[in-house]
């Protein structure tokens, strides 16, 4: 027996001891695993399951164990993974703590802020949230205006931030802030980290298309941030920025990765079946097939490709440039596939609310809502094709 | 199965890459098309690329072949299809799969090792003026007689039927015009009595014939696979021929791909490189992604073949689905971006447009293997 089977049995061995049983199913969506933070009760199971795993630093495998993390070799990580998976079981913890600030502070920031963040991140104590975007600077981000002025120890910060998500339940957030409005757009703007207690921060939900509200409008009026919270370099925020995003989009590809395809596949034929029928053999309305097969097919196609990107990751040979077409191509393909959801569902998929329509009839309506935003948020389509055509293409500006 | 390609499948590829790069262009395949060869590609090139081992590649060594993997030919296929090569694989891929598949030793020792040197070419009839791409909609009628079997019937659009030396023909034993089951595959020789075939002339200059089968004698010998059921060899050879077609359809399209590309980085109007214009870099991105997906869809069907994978058939579709819409979106692309050069003969783009189509015909096109896909997927 190697090493790793050895920690691979004892990890089992510990997750099935520890483990609240409620945990065993695997998530259908983000929503289903816990988000952290201070400012929102969790159940029960979901607080127990979030406490012992970050007590034991599993909630972040492989990050260092002085700040909070479970000290694992990516291997360990991995087979750690797996088999939280074969036991179905969900992640004690997600959001943009574990994905993208955690990873970026442990490349890029002091150790004072390390020790400050990273611990709290892995124990789920801190939620956060991203302050990019602004009114005046969707796809051209670098545009943004609001401002910080150093004044003593701190910078004061003003301006707006819109489609910040959750930031009405996050603790703290990141932000792109200008403090050299006379420089090029680039070369002025520096990375902070901002406490959302702090005096002179204020958040509205906006309602969005689909009836929620998972992003808000943030305020900033005269917010003190002490100047130790710049990560990398006054000025220099650009290339940090730059770096969190590849962050993010690697989340993107795990998150089409992680998801359930069994279960989501039966989903759409289970649901033809039902609406369209017959119980068995030939779908009754042969357009609608040919619609999900597309579908179908496209999925699969974006799937094995992902396969490949990972195989040839797996048999040490450098990433493709076909990653660059998941975002774009994942996105687009989860907008078909909710029309597609809609057309199958009929009539039954005008419900907004109350009597004539089930839940689960409502909730695909939501969904569909939803995805419209995939291809806007995390960068646009038209962005995403942009950079293909620029980095990959190498066609002219 | 793994997605992967080994060093030994990128050693085969360079291979390929420069010896279609050093023996074939398009200006070759311009020649063959003006001259109206009737054999439509070079027999001393076939000769070289049997050397090599490709006329074999996938026929197993005890029969002469190379015994490789369709991985291998995978890449070989993309090779011959960024220079739109016309020597005729399809046909040898699916004659020999077919035999491979069903055919007595004694067919296998006559044809097989023949076949992988390049001295016998193949060629298999089974598609019919109203069978469209059904390859169980067979009219052509064998009756049994003592001592063997008659056959009367036409076959079109035979791929390498101009040249072959042997025939593999579908004919109805028994049932109705459409039933799987009834249909036998009889092997023919080319110069046989009552057999004749006419040179078809394709839009895309592959060499294509009519063959009529004119109260053709053949004994029992001559029968591929078992009687009526010639469907479960004709299938799957038709599958392994698919998924080599998928692959050559990949090189082409990316090859037209990289020639749009150059056009957009050369091509000046307004005062600027066309490329800069946004409109075009965006469907230029589409364009690349077809071509990444479409490379992971053959991936997985030539992997699948190789693995007797239980999914190998909905793969081939996949990829065969995938690869007809994917091709025929490049090309119509690079037309309409090269602009009024594009409509001409005197450039090579247009070829690349004429083949998109008459492959994406072949073996089923994108909505026949859509609805493939669904009823191997039982719905």
């Amino acid at each position: 027996m190697t090493d790793l089977d050895r920690f691979r049995a004892e990890a089992r061995g510990w997750l099935l001891a520890n483990a609240p049983k409620s945990m065993f199913t695997l998530p259908r969506s983000e929503e289903d695993i816990c988000p952290g933070g201070q400012k929102v009760q969790f159940p029960p199971d979901v607080a127990q399951w979030l406490k012992v795993m970050g007590e034991r630093g599993w909630t972040a495998p492989t990050w260092p164990k002085e700040y909070g993390g479970g000290g694992l070799s990516p291997a360990e990580g991995k087979a750690l993974h797996e088999e939280m998976r074969s036991l179905k079981l969900r992640p004690a913890l997600a959001g943009f703590g574990l994905t993208m600030i955690g990873p970026l502070l442990l490349h890029e920031a002091s150790e004072e802020l390390k020790r400050e963040h990273l611990p709290r991140i892995a124990r789920g104590e801190v939620r956060w949230c991203q302050g990019y975007s602004e009114p005046g600077a969707g796809s051209d981000l670098a545009g943004l205006q609001t401002r910080a002025v150093p004044d003593g120890d701190d910078f004061v910060v003003n301006g707006q931030k819109i489609w910040t998500s959750f930031a009405d339940r996050a603790d703290w957030m990141f932000l792109l802030v200008r403090t050299d409005p006379a420089a090029e757009k680039h070369a002025g703007i520096t990375f902070l980290l901002m406490d959302m207690s702090s005096p002179g921060v204020s958040v509205r939900p906006i309602r969005l298309i689909s009836g929620y509200s998972p992003f808000c409008e943030t305020f900033l009026h005269d917010v003190r941030v002490p100047r130790k919270n710049v990560v990398g370099q006054i000025n220099g925020g650009w290339p940090i920025a730059k770096k969190l995003l590849g962050f993010e989009r690697t989340m993107i590809a795990d998150v089409f990765l992680a998801r359930d395809e069994v279960g989501e596949s039966d989903r759409m034929l289970d649901l033809a079946r039902r609406y369209v029928g017959p119980v068995q053999g030939p779908l009754a309305d042969p357009l609608l097939r040919d619609r999900i097969t597309q579908v179908k097919l496209d999925q699969a196609c974006l799937d094995l490709t992902l396969q490949r990107t990972k195989d040839s990751a797996k048999a040490g040979q450098a990433p493709g440039a076909e990653s660059s077409i998941f975002k774009y191509y994942g996105t687009e393909l989860n907008k078909r596939r909710h029309e597609l959801f809609l057309s199958i569902l009929g009539p039954q998929a005008l419900g907004w609310e109350g009597e004539g329509f089930e839940p689960g009839e409502v909730k695909l309506t939501r969904e569909w809502l939803r995805s419209r935003a995939n291809s806007i948020e995390g960068g646009t389509t038209e962005i995403q094709l942009n950079i293909i055509a620029k980095r990959v293409l190498g066609l002219p500006d | 199965m793994n997605l992967v390609l080994s060093e030994e499948h990128q050693l085969l590829r360079a291979t390929a890459a420069e010896f279609v790069r050093s023996k074939s262009s398009l200006k070759r395949i311009r020649a063959l098309r003006d001259s109206g060869d009737a054999a439509g590609f070079s027999r001393d090139l076939w000769h070289e690329m049997a050397g090599l081992g490709w006329a074999g590649i996938v026929v197993a060594e005890q029969h002469g072949g190379s015994g490789l993997e369709y991985s291998h030919l995978m890449v070989v296929m993309e090779e011959l299809g960024r220079a739109l090569m016309p020597e005729p694989m399809i046909p040898t891929v699916l004659g020999s799969a077919a035999l491979m598949l069903g055919g007595s030793s004694a067919q296998r020792r006559a044809l097989l090792p023949a076949v992988a040197k390049g001295e016998t070419l193949l060629a298999v009839g089974y598609q019919e003026p109203a069978s469209r791409f059904d390859p169980r909609r067979v009219a052509t009628r064998a009756e049994k007689r003592s001592g063997g079997w008659t056959l009367r019937g036409e076959k079109h659009q035979v791929l390498g039927g101009p040249t072959a030396d042997s025939i593999i023909v579908s004919a109805r034993t028994a049932g109705g015009e459409a039933d799987a089951s009834g249909v036998t595959l009889f092997l023919v020789e080319a110069g046989a009595r009552g057999v004749s075939s006419r040179r078809q002339w394709l839009v895309d200059g592959r060499p294509s014939s009519i063959v009529r089968l004119d109260g053709v004698e053949v004994d029992p010998a001559a029968v591929v696979g078992e009687v009526d059921h010639g469907a479960d060899v004709l299938e799957p050879a038709l599958d392994r021929a698919t998924a080599a077609l998928s692959a050559e359809m990949l090189g082409s399209m990316v090859a037209a791909f990289e020639m749009t590309l150059e056009f957009l980085k050369t091509r000046k109007q307004f005062g600027a490189l066309i490329g800069t214009f946004q409109a075009l870099k965006h469907r230029a991105a589409m364009v690349y992604t077809e071509t990444e997906l479409s490379r992971s869809a053959v991936m997985a069907a030539c992997g699948a073949l190789d693995t007797e994978d239980a999914r190998a058939r909905e793969l081939v579709s996949l990829a065969k689905a995938r690869l007809s819409d994917a091709f025929v979106l490049t090309a119509n692309e690079a037309v309409q971006m090269h602009g009024g050069i594009g409509m001409t003969d005197e450039h090579d783009v247009g070829f690349f447009l004429k083949r998109a189509r008459a492959a994406e015909m072949t073996f089923g096109d994108a909505a026949w293997h859509r609805r493939r896909y669904a009823e191997l997927k039982g719905y």
